[in-house]
């Protein structure tokens, strides 16, 4: 049944001093509001219990990339479009450039943004994984200051992060790396266009003559939250790649995810998937 | 019953003209522009975002109106396909459409247009990839598909019309 609409409320504060007064006078009763392209569709389902919420719309803090020498921060409403549109977001984190072609269609990818996906916290969200390869931090606000946690350990479980309710994600920074890096990112959906992920997979890794120096490996729809696979890369840390190297690690993955069935798929589909796309990302390594 | 919040004004510029309404924040820009402009050329399909039915031109970048709340039309400029012929002189999408047997039903055409246009204006001369990119967020259950990709082939060769403002 659809909500009935006059019952919400959307308030837009013109700065960020009157939201971070409104969400520190009245924590939890303010649900911020970004894009809107997960809530409106909810909304219009009619299963957005919560009825009061904070749009993000007007604060210019939120907005903008910005570049220094070790890093580029995005503002938290950074949109798809414009995350595909930046040359240094092409050259270096081509990564979440993929990811945020691969989100919806054009029209949602106007609207949605990048720290919409990650406080939306859905376990199939498609940046996340990138996010997770490339060590971003986030800087959450309040009426406090400013606080950096790194994203790793953000996700605490099933739609919980370590945000207060007074809280705001303003940003998430992406540490530039002097060294290169293979990367690999792929999305594994029904069909190619606008698609939720059935398994969504990022990697990356430093080579040095043949041997894996250092490792990221992240997925997306495996788990309750997009999982960082940290003891898949300590299985391959060090390593050459070797089919017997493969062939480890590919059970240590079956070990460290948790697939589920659900209406995309099932949780034999999604190990099959995550293994082959590990396999993948290891080959690509060792050409 | 629910408790209920006030209507706030709400005013942009809808198709050059300048519109002011009164509606619920959280209201849909789709259901604005149908039923207090009476702007019934948009159409809803799906509610949620999937079929591209209700896309409209927000600030000249493509939106699907069923996501956006009213607030977010306060000061905009929005063109819907009401917008997009001069008069009686069809667009160069709209042209093409017609000549290619791109519509049939018609319940996804304004949302194919708009979205054609947003293409053009990006890739004034698309490949076929960027084409098929350009129109994935928009369903049709008549036409294959075939005869809508044919048409934006053709509006790109024939299309001299104005896209500035656009992208």
């Amino acid at each position: 049944m659809r909500a009935y609409i006059p019952a919400y409320d959307l308030r837009v504060p013109g700065s960020l001093s009157e939201a971070l007064a409104l969400i520190g006078r009245e924590p939890g009763v303010w649900q911020p509001f970004a894009g809107g392209t997960d809530l409106m569709v909810l909304l219009e389902a009619g299963k957005l219990p919560h009825k009061k919420f904070l749009s993000l719309t007007k604060l210019a803090d939120f907005r903008g990339i910005e570049c220094t020498a070790d890093a580029v921060l995005l503002g938290a409403l950074t949109t798809y479009t414009e995350i595909q549109a930046h040359p240094i977001l092409q050259a270096e984190f081509p990564l979440l450039c993929t990811a945020a072609r691969e989100t919806g269609s054009i029209a949602t990818q106007n609207r949605g943004t990048l720290g919409g996906n990650v406080v939306n916290a859905s376990p199939a969200a498609d940046s996340p994984p990138a996010l997770l390869v490339y060590d971003a931090d986030v800087e959450l606000v309040s009426e406090r200051g400013l606080r950096w946690l790194p994203y790793h350990g953000f996700h605490t479980g099933y739609k919980k992060m370590q945000i207060a309710p007074n809280e705001l994600l303003r940003a998430i920074r992406l540490p530039r790396r002097a060294q290169q890096w293979k990367q690999y990112y792929r999305k594994v959906g029904t069909r190619k266009a606008q698609a939720i992920s059935k398994v969504c997979f990022a990697g990356a890794a430093r080579m040095e003559n043949g041997t894996v120096r250092d490792i990221r490996v992240a997925l997306g729809s495996v788990a309750p939250i997009v999982l960082r696979a940290v003891k898949t890369e300590a299985a391959i840390r060090g390593n050459r790649i070797t089919p017997d190297n493969i062939a480890a690690a590919k059970g240590v993955l079956a070990r460290e995810i948790a697939p589920i069935d659900d209406i995309r798929s099932t949780a034999r589909y999604r190990l099959r998937v995550a293994q082959n796309l590990l396999q993948e990302f290891l080959m690509l390594l060792s050409r | 019953m629910s408790e209920t919040v006030a209507k706030i004004n709400i005013a942009c510029i809808v198709n050059g003209a300048r519109q002011r309404v009164q509606a619920y924040p959280m209201a849909r820009l789709l259901d604005i522009l149908r039923e207090e402009m009476h702007l019934t050329g948009t159409k809803e399909g799906c509610g949620e975002g999937e079929c591209g039915a209700c896309a409209v031109l927000l600030n000249g970048a493509i939106v699907n109106s069923c996501l956006v709340p009213a607030i977010e039309a306060d000061g905009s400029e929005i063109r819907t396909i009401e917008g997009v012929a001069s008069g009686d002189q069809l667009s160069a999408v709209q042209s093409a459409f017609l000549e290619c047997g791109g519509a049939q039903c018609g319940i996804c055409t304004p949302g194919m247009v708009i979205a054609a246009m947003a293409l053009l204006a990006r890739h004034p001369h698309p490949g076929d990839a960027e084409i098929r990119e350009g129109l994935a967020g928009n369903l049709c259950r008549c036409t294959g598909y075939q005869k809508i990709f044919a048409s934006v082939v053709r509006a790109c060769k024939t299309s001299g019309e104005k896209l500035a403002g656009t992208r």
